[in-house]
């Protein structure tokens, strides 16, 4: 084992150490009471299997250690989560109350459809939200995450080119900035990267996309399409687009939008009306499903009338009343399918849910308020901080830690001391295409008052920058549950599984 | 709007901040032809109220597994999830967290995920397992592209019969690349790796030691995969594999129509670099205390972009922290146990089924769901039940029906299916 074990003795006030639980007292019960064995005779054909060595604890020492475990969490909930590229606004609880109606949480995914028509009743009207909300009428909701949503949208692209004949188009355009599930996405599906890179202010330029667009071949017919990100990583709205996707289309290319920034756009801003053929939607970023300490997500993906031949499979369609699934002998041109079943269908509860409430209104309300919030830090950060490109932003505000540099203050250490003073951090060092980049999403859901403490708070730490020096900021951080960890030493030394010594 | 606290006076105070007149200005990179003028053609926000209404109607159009007897399974299973399962994954220092990139303040969710990969390796046999991935469908696809990856081969067989959404994930993905085969039957000496599902997806066990010899033989790599993960507490520990991987639904998660389910992938430790999907590592703070981190990142897309081992990112952490505050609450006597009870209500199913004149048991061995034969078409016999209030089971192909009992189902629920059934026969 690594480190001193946690040791009840240094609990102080309410900061608690807990065990894992196979270092617990074993518990004579366990925390469960299931019927008695009836003893008969196996039918598996198998030995039974012996002891499994798992832990054993009664109903409430579990229910203690994981409430223990959970304080030392930072969430949503606790405070503001200023994480670009990753909108981390408010998650209403009327969300996870919906998902859990038994008629939508205890339903199989094999049921007949006639046992499930509310189920495909509420597919079929996210869907028609989400198309209507992009201008992309073929929507499916089947992919797992972000990731996924790529992949799905990356691969109908590569069907088209190939039911079209156009197998020999191999070459994926990415600016630099983007997210590296592009460049993972774009070779999974048996493309190959080729990088725009991010122009002088922030934004890709004509000429750089026409210099990528036109480098293998001078009519582009290499060109597969293009994944970018819009706004961009940089929280800027790429304001060539509508012609850097004309150029795209003549050489044949599809355009692929990476939705993690949707959030600036929501309800105001159609991708489809700035050239987008196929893009994937984080339900979990713009349409507040909890990210969970690291999901479950949900990537359905929206693309146009000529794309829809061949996204995956199912799509709920709508015949008079009644709803059902459309499958690959429906549509033989599809991609096929890329997840068992029907999608993360808690979270297509969830996001309906949360779209309900907004309506139209409440969602360009959701796109403005966190436009206007984002350069409002701008604003106010940029007094102490380095803006590198100029606004209006959209929904994130892009600083580097230049200024600090000065003292020897990095944004490694500008996170840390956020922490001291009960914030999440910012997303540090993306994207790639500066040096020490702090990329700040407020979202919608922050109060004045919640923004102008975040002000002060950053604002003392370009302060401490200038006056405490970096002894102070590489000791931070100190109030919370762990200091700095030994990164390099869990990778040397890999412990990823509790074994008894 | 009750979730957007910005007030008509904040709005002014940050327009007149930012030097702007209105919202719209900070949108002028938007071409001009791309901003909407006013809201799209959809309804307005609506109170708390109304969304609980309208929704909960779509709910009641919805035939629950809590509505009658229920004997569907077919990779995804409807369990007893105990009520503190549900209270911990609703705690906000969880459900509202993010991914923990930032250890010093999300140690919660960290030492969660290494407790849950020390429960998968466990119940795999296996030595080391990751922070999880989708689903089984789409952890059985990595399974293969690891194989792959390791043989340097681009073929993979299936050994034994597999969940057919598992075989069609399969064939979308590998058609996506273009160059591998997929064949059922036994590896050969281009087998990348042989895929086993047990029990399979007809409900039959398999042992694993004839398919190690068999990869012995040729190279391939042996691939274990799990739908029903609560087998694992009756059933041997698939040690022979390389790569154990399945659906960890049946421990912590509602059905929920398919998804959010929970993807679990073991393996042996030399294949650890090879590994998809995010690891949680042990290690120690600056004041020497023990701690864990997201460890190994050089294998995936944030770093490695286009030479990630996968394009996954987020995966299914709240579902993992759900299985392992269930895995906790069972321990080992409550899982093995658990399985037991399981495998008792499905022999009981089996023995009242076999008294049904007209009704065949077709496996000889079985854990929790197996095939019965019938004298009419299964399709017709299950559309039938539903009429008399009854889930059945999954309607094969002809007269051939896939039938499940966990611990969910009754003694009474048993006797309503076998009247009902010896009424529509």
């Amino acid at each position: 084992m690594t480190g001193e074990l946690p040791n009840p003795e240094s609990n102080r006030g309410l900061h608690y150490e807990e065990s894992l639980l196979w270092e617990k007292e074993r518990s004579e019960r366990p925390g469960v009471d299931l019927p008695e064995s009836t003893g008969v005779a196996l039918r598996t054909g198998l030995p039974e299997r012996g002891d499994m060595g798992l832990p054993q604890v009664s109903e409430p020492q579990a229910l203690r250690h994981f409430v223990r475990m959970s304080t030392w969490n930072y969430s949503i909930d606790h405070g503001f989560f200023p994480l670009g590229s990753c909108t981390m606004k408010h998650n209403p609880r009327l969300n996870e109350k919906m998902a859990r109606l038994s008629g939508f949480a205890h339903i199989h995914p094999m049921q007949p459809e006639s046992t499930v028509q509310g189920a495909l009743e509420l597919m079929y009207e996210l869907q028609d939200w989400l198309g209507t909300l992009t201008g992309l009428p073929g929507v499916c909701l089947a992919p797992s995450a972000g990731a996924h949503g790529e992949l799905a949208g990356m691969m109908t692209i590569r069907r088209a080119h190939d039911v079209q004949g156009n197998e020999s188009r191999k070459v994926v355009l990415i600016p630099d900035s983007a997210h590296g599930t592009n460049p993972a996405t774009a070779v999974m599906c048996g493309f190959t990267v080729r990088n725009i890179p991010t122009g002088p202010e922030g934004r890709l330029t004509v000429e750089a996309f026409k210099e990528a667009l036109y480098k293998g071949d001078e009519q582009g017919a290499d060109i597969a399409g293009m994944m970018v990100t819009n706004p961009n990583t940089c929280g800027l709205f790429e304001s060539n687009i509508l012609e850097i996707a004309d150029l795209l289309h003549e050489a044949g290319g599809y355009f692929y939008c990476d939705g993690a920034n949707f959030n600036a756009l929501v309800g105001r801003v159609r991708p489809a009306d700035f050239g987008v053929d196929v893009m994937h939607i984080n339900l979990h970023k713009t349409f507040s499903t909890p990210h969970g300490g690291g999901g479950p997500g949900s990537g359905p993906i929206c693309c146009t009338e000529e794309l829809a031949q061949y996204m995956p499979v199912p799509v709920v369609l709508k015949g008079g009343d009644a709803y059902c699934l459309e499958t690959k002998e429906d549509r033989e041109t599809t991609l096929g399918t890329l997840k068992a079943f029907q999608g993360q269908f808690g979270m297509f509860v969830r996001a309906l849910s949360y779209i309900m409430s907004h309506g139209a209104d409440g969602l360009a309300q959701v796109s403005g308020d966190a436009v206007l919030s984002a350069n409002y830090l701008m604003a106010k950060l940029g007094q102490e901080y380095h803006v590198p490109y100029e606004g209006p932003c959209m929904h994130e505000c892009l600083l580097t830690d230049k200024k600090q540099k000065e003292f020897n203050v990095t944004t490694l250490d500008i996170a840390k001391a956020l922490i001291e003073h009960g914030y999440h951090p910012m997303t540090v060092y993306f994207p790639l295409v500066l040096s020490g980049t702090m990329l700040i999403e407020p979202t919608e859901t922050e109060s004045k008052d919640a923004l102008d403490r975040f002000v002060e708070t950053m604002t003392e730490i370009a302060k401490d920058a200038k006056d405490k020096g970096e002894e102070y900021f590489h000791s931070l951080p100190q109030s919370s549950p762990r200091k700095r960890l030994d990164e390099v030493k869990a990778a040397r030394n890999p412990v990823l599984r509790w074994k008894a010594s | 709007m009750r979730y957007l606290p910005l007030s008509q006076k904040a709005h002014e105070e940050m327009l007149d901040a930012v030097g702007a007149a209105r919202i719209r200005d900070l949108y002028k990179d938007v071409p001009e032809s791309a901003l909407l003028d006013g809201p799209v053609d959809m309804p307005n926000h609506k109170g708390e109220l109304e969304v609980d209404r309208e929704l909960s109607a779509m709910a009641a159009k919805n035939r629950s597994a809590a509505d009658g007897p229920f004997f569907l399974g077919a990779g995804v299973y409807y369990h007893h999830v105990p009520a503190t399962v549900d209270y911990i994954i609703q705690r906000s220092e969880f459900l509202t967290a993010y991914t923990p990139y930032q250890p010093e303040i999300a140690q919660g969710t960290l030492q969660v995920v290494f407790e849950f990969q020390s429960f998968i390796a466990q119940l795999t046999g296996q030595d080391i397992a990751n922070a999880s991935l989708y689903d089984g469908s789409t952890a059985c696809v990595e399974a293969a592209l690891m194989a792959m990856r390791i043989t340097k081969r681009r073929k993979v067989a299936i050994g034994t019969p597999l969940h057919p959404e598992y075989r069609k994930v399969m064939d979308s993905y590998m058609g996506n690349l273009g160059d591998v085969e997929i064949e059922d039957g036994e590896p050969d000496e281009n087998t990348a790796c042989v895929i086993v599902q047990s029990p399979d997806f007809f409900g039959n066990p398999h042992a694993y030691a004839e398919w190690r010899k068999k990869c012995n033989e040729t190279g391939a790599m042996l691939v274990v995969v799990v739908t029903e993960i609560v087998s694992l507490g009756l059933l041997p520990a698939p040690v022979e594999a390389d790569i154990v991987c399945g659906e960890g639904q049946g421990i912590g998660l509602a059905m929920s129509y398919g998804g959010p389910h929970l993807g679990f992938f073991a393996c042996k430790e030399k294949y650890l670099r090879q590994m998809p999907g995010r690891i949680c590592g042990m290690t120690e703070d600056a004041d020497g205390r023990r701690g864990f981190v997201l460890t190994l990142s050089t294998r995936e897309q944030h770093i490695r972009r286009d030479k990630a081992t996968s394009n996954i990112c987020t995966n299914q952490g709240l579902c993992a922290l759900a299985f392992t505050v269930h895995m906790s609450l069972l321990g080992e006597t409550g899982f093995s146990q658990l399985a037991r009870v399981n495998h008792e209500k499905a022999c009981a199913l089996a023995d009242a089924l076999e008294n049904i004149d007209g009704v065949a048991l077709e496996n000889q061995n079985f854990f929790n769901e197996f095939v019965i034969t019938l004298t009419k078409p299964a399709k017709e016999i299950c559309d039938a039940l539903i009429g008399e209030g009854i889930i059945a089971g999954y309607p094969l192909e002809g007269d051939r029906m896939l039938v499940c009992a966990t611990e969910m189902v009754t003694d009474k629920d048993i006797e309503v299916l076998a009247k009902a059934l010896r009424k529509v026969l």
